[in-house]
C-alpha cells in the first residue's frame, strides 16, 4: 500500500495539520509520500522531507498552485492518486475545499473527518455533530480521506530524508483567480494547535467585554476561542468560533467562560484534555462535562483567575 | 440569471440525537425535520439576489422520500419559484445516498434546468460530510466559492469571500460556478403566512432517480453507529484560588 499526504501550506512554512495527517497515514501502514503544491515552495519541499517516516516528497512549484485552489489542484490530486491506494488531506478548510473535487473526478465517496483507522478500508467519523461515531467501510479503490488533526498525533517534523521528486502541474484552469487574503494578525497562538485555549460565550455580553478573555488568554499563552452565540452577536471574529460549524480543539486545557454548552460547541472542544468551566448559571450544561467548574460571575472570577495566575 | 438550490430533509437542528439500539444508525421515527440551516441560508441568499434584480427564477431540488415536499415548500415560502423532488425511499442521512450520488443527480438536473449559478449549504447537519457541492463543481467543470461569507455578482463575474482558517479569502469566479454557504452568509427570513400559503401552490415536480440515470448503491458500508464515549465531568470548585491550585497540583496543566 502507498499513501499521498496532501501537505497544507502557505508557500512558506507547513501547517501542523498536516504532521497530523501524517501521524492518521502511519495508522494506515504503507509508504507514505506527500505531495507539496504551491508557487516558490521549494523551503516547504524541504522540510516535507525532513519529516520523520516520509519516503517520498512529490514537489509541484507553478504560479497557479501558490494559493491552493481547487479548479488547479482537484486535477494534480486526481492524476496522481491513482497510483496510491490513499489519498489524505487535513479536514481544514483547506482540505474540505480541494479533496471532494478530487474524489469526484476519481469517482471515488470520500470519507471526510476520520478520527480513527479501523483498518486499510475502515474508518471512524463523527456524524450529526459528533453526536454519534459512524464506523464505515469503504468499497472504493483508492480511499479519499480528510483527517480530523485533533485526534491523531503529529509526527515528528525532523528525522526523515525523503528525496523529493518534481512534477508538472496540470496548468491554469482558467476558472478562478486569488483576489486576497484578510488574515486575523495575531501573536496568539494558532487556536486548533494551541496548547491552552480560553474561550468565551454570549455571557460575556459586549466585544469590549471580550477582553477579559484576551487578558487571561494572553496571561497563560494562550489562544482565544468562542461559542456560535458570542460570533453571531458580534463579539469576535468567525474564525475563533469552537464547535461543530467552526473549529475543533482538543488542547490540554480549555477555559469556557460563560458558555452554556449546547450540543454544537461540545462537538467542537470535548476531546480537550482539562477542561474548565465559568458559568453563573450551576444548571447550565457546560458543567455536565467540566472537570473543574466554577459558579460565579464571570466579571469578577476571570480578572481574579488572571491575577492569581 | 437562474439559480439552482439543492436542499436537504434533515433532524432539526434542535434536536439531540439517539443511536439505534441495533447500532444500524440514528433513530429517526417522530423526529422533527427541517431544512439543513446551511440550506436555509443559500435558499435566502438567492431570494436576496432575485429581490436585487439579479437573479429570473430560483429552482429549489431535493432528493429524499415523499414528505421531503415539506421542506421544499418551506424553501418556496422563502421565495423559490419552483421544486423538484428527486424521490428515494433509500437513507439520506447514513449508508444509503452518499454525496457523490447526491452530485451525479444534481449534474443531470443542472444539465436539464441549465442554471448559472447553484448555491447549496456547505454541509448537512447530519452526515456532516461536507462534499456535495464541491464534486458538484467537479463533475460539471465549473468554479467553486465554498464555506461563503459574501456573494457580489456583477454580470459574469461572481466574486465570494470565503471563511477560510486563518481569515477570509476572497475569489473571483467565472459563472457558471457553485457557491457553498457558511453560516455568517446571511439570516434566514421568517416566512409569513400569505407567503406560506403561496408556496402551497407553486409547481413541485416529482422525479425518480433513475431517469436521471443514477444509482444510489452506497459505496460506503455503516458498520456501526454507536454513541461518542461519555466525558466525566460535573467536578466543581468553588473559589478561585481552589481552582488555581487544582490546575497546578492535580491536573498539571499550568
Amino acid at each position: 500500500m502507498s499513501i499521498l499526504v496532501i501537505a497544507e501550506h502557505d508557500n512558506k512554512t507547513i501547517a501542523n495539520a498536516s504532521l497530523n495527517a501524517i501521524g492518521a497515514a502511519h495508522k494506515i501502514h504503507g509508504d507514505i509520500h506527500v505531495l507539496v503544491a504551491g508557487s516558490s515552495c521549494g523551503q516547504v519541499a524541504d522540510a516535507a522531507a525532513k519529516i520523520a517516516g516520509v519516503a517520498k516528497v512529490l514537489k509541484a512549484d507553478a504560479p497557479e498552485l501558490g494559493h491552493g485552489l481547487a479548479e488547479n489542484l482537484a486535477p494534480l490530486i486526481a492524476d496522481l492518486g491513482k497510483d496510491y491506494s490513499h489519498v489524505l488531506a487535513p479536514s481544514s478548510t483547506f482540505g474540505k475545499n480541494v479533496l471532494p473535487r478530487a474524489a469526484a473526478l476519481l469517482d471515488v465517496q470520500q470519507i471526510s473527518d476520520i478520527s480513527a483507522v479501523i483498518d486499510a478500508d475502515t474508518f471512524e467519523r463523527p456524524v450529526y455533530a459528533g453526536n454519534a461515531i459512524a464506523t464505515v467501510k469503504s468499497s472504493d479503490g483508492i480511499k479519499l480521506i480528510t483527517v480530523r488533526g485533533t485526534n491523531f498525533d503529529a509526527v515528528a517534523a525532523e528525522g526523515g530524508s525523503a528525496e523529493i521528486e518534481d512534477i508538472s502541474s496540470k496548468g491554469d484552469s482558467g476558472l478562478s483567480s486569488f483576489d486576497k487574503l484578510d488574515v486575523v494578525e495575531s501573536d496568539r497562538p494558532e487556536l486548533t494547535s494551541a496548547n491552552i485555549v480560553v474561550s468565551g460565550g454570549r455571557g460575556l455580553g459586549s466585544k469590549e467585554n471580550f477582553a477579559i478573555i484576551e487578558k487571561l488568554a494572553d496571561k497563560l499563552g494562550g489562544a482565544i476561542g468562542a461559542s456560535r452565540a458570542a460570533v453571531d452577536a458580534g463579539y469576535v471574529a468567525n474564525d475563533m468560533q469552537v464547535g461543530q460549524t467552526g473549529k475543533v480543539v482538543a488542547p490540554s486545557l480549555y477555559i469556557a467562560v460563560g458558555i452554556s454548552g449546547a450540543i454544537q460547541h461540545l462537538a467542537g472542544m470535548k476531546d480537550s484534555k482539562v477542561i474548565v468551566a465559568i458559568n453563573k448559571d450551576a444548571d447550565a450544561p457546560i458543567f455536565e462535562i467540566a472537570d473543574y467548574g466554577l459558579v460565579g460571575d464571570l466579571f469578577e472570577i476571570v480578572p481574579e483567575l488572571t491575577d492569581k495566575l | 440569471m437562474k439559480i439552482l438550490v439543492p436542499i436537504k430533509r434533515v433532524v432539526d437542528y434542535n434536536v439531540k440525537v439517539r443511536v439505534k439500539a441495533d447500532q444500524s444508525g440514528v433513530e429517526l421515527a417522530n423526529v422533527k425535520m427541517s431544512v439543513n440551516p446551511f440550506d436555509e441560508i443559500a435558499v435566502e441568499e438567492a431570494v436576496r439576489l432575485k429581490e436585487a434584480g439579479k437573479a429570473s427564477e430560483i429552482v429549489v431540488v431535493t432528493i429524499g422520500p415523499e414528505k421531503a415536499q415539506e421542506q421544499i415548500r418551506t424553501a418556496m415560502a422563502i421565495g423559490a419559484d419552483r421544486g423538484i423532488l428527486v424521490k428515494t425511499d433509500a437513507p439520506i442521512d447514513l449508508g444509503g445516498v452518499e454525496p457523490l450520488a447526491v452530485a451525479k443527480t444534481l449534474k443531470a438536473l443542472v444539465e436539464k434546468e441549465k442554471p448559472d449559478l447553484v448555491i447549496m449549504g456547505k454541509q448537512s447537519i447530519d452526515d456532516d460530510s461536507n462534499q456535495t457541492g464541491q464534486m458538484l463543481s467537479a463533475l460539471l467543470g465549473w468554479s467553486q466559492g465554498t464555506f461563503a461569507s459574501k456573494v457580489e455578482i456583477d454580470g459574469d463575474a461572481v466574486k465570494v469571500t470565503r471563511e477560510v482558517d486563518g481569515g477570509l479569502e476572497t475569489l473571483s469566479l467565472k459563472a457558471p460556478a457553485i457557491i457553498t454557504t457558511d453560516l455568517r452568509l446571511n439570516e434566514p427570513r421568517f416566512a409569513k403566512l400569505p407567503d406560506i400559503m403561496k408556496a402551497k401552490k407553486k409547481e413541485l415536480e416529482v422525479v425518480e432517480p433513475a431517469a436521471l440515470g443514477v444509482d444510489y448503491t452506497p459505496r460506503l458500508s455503516i458498520v456501526k453507529v454507536v454513541e461518542p464515549p461519555k466525558r466525566v465531568g460535573g467536578g466543581k470548585v468553588s473559589s478561585v484560588d481552589e481552582l488555581v491550585d487544582k490546575l497546578k497540583n492535580e491536573a498539571k496543566v499550568i
